[in-house]
């Protein structure tokens, strides 16, 4: 059976709602217009207005509301998204630097200030990443910022049932949860096992997929991305380079064991992300192997980023500066010593 | 036990509301309890000067003598069932709603018997069994947090009520108002306090504020000012505030208060008022005073009964003292617990990962 990404965040959404009265849906046209990308639909309608909440255009506002909600007991799940008049809507997570204070400050650090008197159950959720031209504003990775935070977790899920799974573990987690998604996947259909589509399904946080087994090279990573290393991997196939694909799915905590045990296998690493390359996660992956597989490396680990600019608007710029399967294909044979002007002379 | 009715130091002036009679019920026990409670957060305050200028207090100290009749009249008007939630001058907030002196100093000196065993400091005290929900260091944060507990527990249906308290400096915070709208839009049993001591840091209400008449600020939402030196104002406008909030929504309480330290331990609080504004203060609207007088006027204890109050509570901060500064430093495992509910197996590092690196179990 087929799902889009889109069902199985609503479905995740619906029956955690179902499961638990402590959860409510709060952000910006999440209620009546049903979602600006929809991931919502039907949700009024079946918990009622008190549990499906419309805010005003006030992030700050709103995402301190939600956190405090999540000091007293209950599970609010935090929609980042404005809309901008048509369906293809816009501001996701990108706009929670308005609210990031109180993710930062007032969600990750409590239980720990407090000494374990006020943990913060709360997922905070929507867009992310590289949209399609929509401008630098709009179009940017927050994974790396959230994820050097102690005390978050952050998810990226790549699948339906990564969405599913994640989205359900994220909900009944008793800590603070960020999770990004993407919404360029969320009309992609992906095959759904019958064990993901029962309600009692839930994937573990912190633990890594590796998305396709290969034994030259280790490619890493989330979101989006995942796809395009999986056709990255095929098109190395096709020229005799076995590349293993880890979806990383948990940016915090980081599965560094999972990576690690493949580098040591293939020898060789490249770091995948749509997000700016300085600090960001392939930066975090690289210090991870070098500091514990260093001796196993054959090569240098690459990184294959969005390009270090913020995001222009015209099509011929966009796409230059997002990674593209090509630059992953082009770093995975570097990493595995056949330069791309050899391979074209061969 | 008598009842003693009692006038209100000044009226009540109200916005958008009928202001509550200026007639405030008391009892002798309880004008007895604020005498005691007051004294004992004006000595605990006092003691952590003391504490502080001896250097076994670190980092940022914000002091609450002046302003004691908000915490106690606010406690007389509410239940534990209430939620209280303030910024970073919270010592005698935690104190009122039942936190103990050996968890404050413990926490203030950094010891394993704080209230967060260490960890918090003096702006991050909490008491979640009896709904104080903090201590908060970012300005302004508090109030849509607040806002949101008013959420909780209009959702939960506890017939509850939260006090968010701020300074008149956050009263300028914009996110104030983004949480007002909300709560306003919902009609959320959220009591914003504005614990007006006048001074934003150094900065004077009127160079901060357009309108420092913060219980207008509310435009649409109702408020009150009320005497802050006041402990019976302070107990008669929370009791208002909260039967208004359950059946309306939000409401707006401005506490004419004022802090007798500076800011923080940084701050002598001299350079921008003047010594003769704060012995006004002292000689003319002290909280402690005008109870020790209704006492003394009504027969309810002796000059010497009070004198002995407080050389009481002298003993009971210099004992809670002692006892905090045998209470050891947190374990140092306590690095890495708290960082989340669900830990087991997380992996945590030191500054040299090499050297410090485990599993948590």
């Amino acid at each position: 059976k087929e799902m889009t990404v889109r069902d199985a965040l609503n479905s995740a959404l619906d029956e955690e709602m179902s499961a638990d009265p402590k959860v409510f849906l709060m952000g910006e046209e999440v209620g009546e217009y049903q979602g600006a990308y929809k991931i919502s639909k039907g949700l009024l309608d079946k918990y009622g207005p008190e549990r499906v909440l419309d805010t005003p255009i006030t992030e700050a506002g709103f995402t301190g509301i939600g956190v405090g909600a999540a000091y007293y007991g209950l599970k609010p799940i935090i929609e980042f998204m404005t809309f901008n008049f048509s369906m293809q809507a816009r501001v996701p997570l990108r706009s929670s630097h308005s609210a990031i204070d109180h993710i930062i400050n007032s969600a990750a650090k409590s239980n720990y200030m407090s000494a374990g008197q006020i943990n913060v159950p709360i997922v905070f959720r929507g867009p992310n990443g590289a949209a399609a031209g929509v401008g630098a504003q709009h179009s940017q990775c927050y994974a790396a910022w959230f994820a050097s935070c102690p005390g978050l977790k952050v998810l990226s899920p790549y699948s339906s049932e990564d969405a599913r799974g994640l989205l359900k573990a994220a909900i009944r987690d008793p800590d603070p949860v960020v999770f990004l998604e993407n919404e360029l996947l969320y009309g992609e259909s992906f095959p759904v096992s019958a064990e993901a589509l029962d309600s009692s399904f839930c994937l573990p946080i912190g633990k890594a997929k590796i998305e396709r087994e290969g034994k030259d090279v280790t490619i890493t990573a989330f979101s989006k991305m995942v796809g395009y290393a999986l056709k990255a991997a095929d098109i190395l196939a096709k020229e005799g380079i076995s590349a293993e694909v880890i979806n990383l799915r948990s940016i915090r905590p980081l599965d560094r064991a999972t990576i690690n045990a493949s580098v040591r296998k293939t020898n060789r690493l490249v770091t995948v992300e749509e997000g700016f390359p300085q600090h960001g996660v392939g930066a975090e992956i690289c210090t991870s192997v070098i500091e514990e597989s260093f001796g196993y490396l054959d090569a240098p680990v690459e990184r294959i980023s969005g390009a270090d600019v913020p995001m222009p608007y015209a099509a011929n710029l966009e796409r230059m500066a997002v990674p593209q399967v090509e630059d992953i294909v082009r770093g995975a044979k570097r990493a595995c010593y056949r330069a791309v002007p050899l391979a074209a002379t061969a | 036990t008598t009842t003693l009715t009692i006038e209100t130091s000044v009226p009540f002036t109200a916005h958008k509301i009928d202001e509550p009679s200026r007639s405030v019920e008391t009892t002798p026990k309880e004008l007895l309890t604020f005498f005691r409670d007051m004294a004992l957060m004006r000595r605990m305050e006092i003691a952590a000067d003391s504490l502080y200028k001896a250097k076994l207090i670190r980092g940022f100290c914000h002091l609450y003598d002046g302003q004691e009749a908000v915490a106690v009249g606010m406690e007389a008007s509410i239940t534990k069932k209430d939620a209280i939630i303030t910024a970073y001058r919270d010592h005698c907030t935690f104190l009122g709603r039942g936190g103990t002196l050996l968890e404050v100093f413990s926490e203030l000196m950094g010891r394993q018997a704080g209230c967060s065993r260490g960890k918090g400091g003096s702006m991050h005290f909490y008491k979640k069994e009896f709904g104080f929900y903090g201590g908060h260091g970012i300005v302004g944060a508090q109030v849509p947090l607040g806002c949101g507990l008013a959420f909780a527990q209009k959702y939960s249906k506890d017939e509850a009520v939260t006090f968010a308290l701020y300074g008149d400096g956050a009263a300028n915070q914009g996110q104030l108002f983004e949480a007002l709208n909300i709560s306003a839009l919902w009609d959320l049993p959220a009591i914003l306090v504005c614990e007006n001591n006048h001074y934003g840091m150094g900065t004077a209400e009127w160079r901060a504020a357009k309108s420092p008449s913060y219980y207008k600020r509310g435009d649409y939402v109702p408020g009150l000012k009320v005497d802050g030196m006041d402990a019976l104002a302070v107990k008669q406008a929370c009791k208002f505030a909260k039967e208004y909030a359950l059946k309306n929504g939000p409401i707006i309480l401005e506490m004419d208060t004022y802090r007798y330290h500076g800011h923080s331990m940084s701050d002598p609080g001299s350079t921008y008022r003047t010594r003769d504004e704060i012995s006004g203060v002292r000689q003319e609207r002290d909280p402690i005073e005008r109870i020790r007088k209704l006492i003394l006027s009504h027969d309810l204890a002796t000059e010497k009964e009070l004198k002995d109050t407080e050389k009481e509570v002298r003993k009971e901060v210099d004992e809670a003292i002692a006892k905090a500064k045998e209470s050891p430093m947190p374990d140092p495992h306590e690095l890495f617990t708290n960082i989340y509910v669900k830990d087991s197996g997380l992996e945590v590092f030191g500054p040299d990962r090499k050297e410090l690196r485990y599993a948590l179990p």
